[in-house]
């Protein structure tokens, strides 16, 4: 085998009370493209923050080209020769292609000589590896895939003989992606290292000569690529978490009260996030939808409560249809009986600056046993927040604490208080127990389970399969955005890992 | 050829109202392109001006009052930066506080030091910045047409007027012929792109705010040695805002800012030559009106008539790494 291009030793990172990176030992022979999965959070990304100069490991050593290398900066990065194309592009977005090519690696004072240079330099490279670009043209009207190109053209101006990319493929048409790829080898060919990050499989296995596998911010496995398989990265990446089996009877399903057709949803950028999904869920079951996060279960939720703009598709709330393709009044669905939790609970569900009262009627502000006149009724708003607090053991008990101030379980639980005791039709609920400690988490199960048994219809949306595998009734995986197979509650974990990995149902079943 | 005397006349006094606006939006302009706002230029202006009539009562230089406005504007466009760069505050609220310090501190240190009710000593010609004759400007006087463009308009000013219209072409050739410039606008646009570029986005700032101190302090030095002899209290009197104003209205770009700032110094002009004077066709007009209309003239302007003003991306927010 090669020398090693990059020797990670030892390397710790922590943000607080959150270990991104625990230990890491890494070696990445020169010449070679080296693959890292894991799934979101797993901290992949953080890793390469600390090898780009981002961040500074707490502890641990980085070698490059078998040389301690002390990496405070992206600029002793770069002098390195570590080149890096961001998940999303550090690209100015006003400037020609040359302009940011030579942003900060200009040379002389004047712009007239390095743009002459940079301008045979790109020449050069353009011949060299397929790299076709105007340099003349202005950034943000070239598309996605042009302008990861010009980041990659930025990286070897300035002589990187590491290339690390990061998320390339998020953003590419899958034309693109194929492009990248053989971009990818070329640069290899010439003796160039590539570090590829990414959680999707089937990218791994086509381009890489080695893999890594990182899970909640350890290294859990290198492999060679062609002595791995799908089916045991795929494994590696989600873990055999102990599982946490709630006790529940089984489910009486009633009438359809929430009925999703040909659902399509693109996000800002164009890119479809959620592709053609119908689905029902019932009165009185609970249907989990899992998945690697990043394969549309966000926009969905989004999109289902009112927040996000479907491109195409029907959404009928209780026999009622409601139109999602234009701008929605997610206060008018609640109306309607669709309650929601959102996926992050900081940003969306709560206003962590008030008290707890005030966030417990968050939403339901207007609704008439809160307002005396045009004025809120803060008795009897602090009265039904204690109530609240009472039966969801909700602690420190009092109403008057700031929000921020509540640990990450008892803050799901103000917002699981709020929207479950509307007593709504459909509840919709996504990644319940993210950052909640062991104990909440089951009181938290329990909860969703009693509001099945109420003949409530719950949409659970998780990354945490077990969770899934634990509450739902029917469960839906979803990959790149579709719905790619449904499993009853006895699915294996191996069965609906494949699934996630977007492997094919009947392969699947075998 | 009472007309074009006229016309002569009104375009010199244009030339003249114009250039503290032009120093003042110059001066604003490598504050804003590298993503600092900058609400205080007026605060920075009158505070120069100050430094400046003090500076030369004192020492009886108008180049040392000179030296003592770019100071003391630097020193504030550096509190600027350190409250809004180094501690990443908001931006508009440290330029509204520059703006109080300077109005209050200029008054209360004027009348401790001078006893004037505030203003500086009167200045005799020595000490000011005194009119510039072009060669041959008393020549070609009586030359027909362009006698009088030459000698009027153009000849006749103070050494600063020139160096403010010359400031336009430095200032583009900065901004987008030098290596500096690029970066100025890049950290503008996208901090991130050029942090990960190896360049210091804090210390890239730092620099385009001194250019900023630099040029507001010419702009207030101009107010109180070349318009006036001396200061006066609160003699910026909203020209830190109007060349804002001129800013946004040229998109933050160095040519158009001398033409926007040539317009509000033409309607400057006109409001004080025509005070009083009937207007044809219309009558007696209120001298209020008239020195209202450069203001109304601004707001129409800069609600309908310039297309969208797109202002530099990452304008006002401080630079925090993300991830």
């Amino acid at each position: 085998m090669a020398e090693a291009a990059i020797e990670l030793i030892g390397i710790n990172k922590s943000f607080g009370a959150v270990q991104a990176n625990r230990d890491i030992n890494l070696a990445i022979p020169a010449g070679t493209i080296h693959g890292i999965v894991g799934e979101n959070g797993a901290g992949k990304s953080t890793l390469m923050s600390i090898l780009y100069g981002f961040y500074q490991a707490d502890s641990g050593e980085i070698r490059i080209g078998g040389k301690p290398a002390a990496i405070k900066t992206p600029s002793d990065a770069i002098a390195a020769g570590i080149g890096m194309v961001h998940q999303h592009f550090m690209l100015v977005q006003n400037f020609t292609v040359i302009e940011n090519v030579i942003l900060g690696a200009e040379g002389q004072p004047l712009l007239k000589t390095s743009i002459a240079k940079a301008r045979s330099e790109l020449e050069r490279l353009e011949r060299d590896y397929g790299l076709e670009v105007n340099p003349d043209a202005v950034v943000e009207e070239l598309p996605v895939g042009l302008q990861q190109r010009v980041e990659i053209l930025k990286a070897l101006f300035r002589g990187a003989d590491i290339l690390i990319l990061d998320e390339p493929t998020g953003v590419l048409t899958p034309a693109e992606a194929d492009h990248l790829f053989r971009i990818l080898r070329q640069l290899k060919e010439e003796g160039k290292t590539i570090v590829l990050i990414t959680h999707k499989l089937r990218e791994i296995m086509a381009v890489t000569d080695n893999v890594s596998v990182m899970r909640q911010g350890a290294l859990v496995a290198t492999r060679k690529t062609s002595e791995t398989t799908v089916e045991e990265l795929a494994e590696l990446m989600v873990g055999r978490r102990v599982l946490l089996r709630v006790e529940k009877g089984t489910a009486a399903p009633g009438e359809v009260l929430l009925s999703v057709r040909n659902l399509t949803v693109k996000d800002s950028r164009g890119v479809t996030m959620v592709d053609n999904v119908s689905f029902d869920v019932r009165a009185g079951e609970i249907v989990g939808i899992a998945g690697v996060a990043g394969n549309g279960q966000s926009e969905l939720l989004e999109t289902i409560s009112g927040i996000r703009v479907a491109v195409s598709g029907t959404v009928t709330l209780a026999g009622q249809p409601i139109d999602l393709t234009s701008e929605a009044d997610p206060g008018e669905l609640r109306e309607r009986g669709l309650a929601h939790v959102p996926e992050d609970r900081h940003h969306m569900g709560l206003v962590l600056a008030f008290e707890e009262n005030e966030n417990a009627i968050l939403g339901y502000h207007d609704q008439s046993h809160y307002l005396r006149g045009p004025f809120l009724d803060i008795e009897a708003i602090r009265d039904d927040a204690r109530e609240k607090i009472g039966k969801y053991d909700i602690r420190p008990s009092d109403c008057r604490l700031k929000t921020a101030n509540f640990s990450g379980g008892n803050q799901q639980k103000i917002v699981l208080s709020r929207e479950m005791e509307r007593d709504p039709k459909v509840l919709i609920v996504g990644q319940p127990t993210r950052g909640v400690d062991v104990g909440a988490i089951e009181f938290i199960h329990r909860r969703l389970i009693d509001m099945r048994d109420q003949g409530k219809a719950v949409l659970l949306v998780s990354v945490e399969l077990d969770e899934i595998r634990s509450l739902a009734d029917r469960i839906l995986v979803m990959f790149a955005g579709r719905i790619v197979g449904e499993r009853g509650p006895d699915a294996t974990e191996r069965e609906c890992g494949l699934l996630m990995a977007g492997i094919d149902n009947r392969e699947a079943a075998e | 050829m009472d007309f074009f005397n006229t016309l002569v006349l009104l375009l010199d006094s244009m030339v003249r109202l114009s250039v503290p606006l032009l120093f003042a939006a110059l001066a604003g302009l490598y504050s804003e392109r590298s993503g600092i706002f900058d609400i205080g230029l007026e605060g920075k202006m009158l505070a120069g001006a100050f430094a400046s009539g003090a500076a030369a009562a004192v020492s009886g230089s108008a180049w040392l009052g000179l030296c003592a406005a770019v100071a003391i504007s630097v020193f504030l466009s550096l509190v600027h930066g350190f409250a809004s760069i180094t501690h990443r505050g908001n931006q508009i609220v440290s330029g509204v506080a520059i703006n109080f310090i300077a109005a209050g501190s200029t008054i209360i240190l004027g009348q401790a030091w001078f006893s004037q009710g505030g203003r500086t000593p009167l200045l005799g010609a020595d000490s000011r910045f005194g009119a510039v004759r072009l060669p041959f400007a008393e020549a070609v006087r009586d030359v027909p047409i362009l006698g009088p463009i030459y000698s009027e308009l153009l000849s006749g000013h103070s050494i600063l007027v020139y160096i403010a219209f010359l400031m336009v072409p430095f200032t583009w050739w900065v901004l987008f012929r030098t290596r500096f410039g690029l970066r100025l606008r890049a950290v503008g646009e996208n901090p991130a792109a050029v942090d990960t570029a190896g360049i210091s986005v804090e210390w890239l700032r730092y620099r385009a705010v001194i250019c900023t101190g630099i040029l507001t302090g010419l702009a207030g030095t101009y107010l109180a040695l070349a318009q006036n002899a001396g200061f006066v209290k609160d003699m910026s009197a909203g020209r830190g805002f109007i060349a804002l104003a001129a800013l946004i209205f040229a998109k933050w770009k160095p040519v158009p800012v001398m033409f926007a700032c040539l317009l509000f110094g033409f309607l400057d002009a006109t409001s004080i030559r025509f005070q009083g004077t009937p207007l044809p066709l219309i009558g007696p007009v209120p001298v209020q009106f008239m020195q209202a209309l450069p203001y109304i003239l601004t707001v129409i302007l800069l609600a309908g008539f310039i297309g969208k003003a797109i202002p530099p991306r990452a304008g006002g927010q401080p630079y925090v790494k993300e991830r």
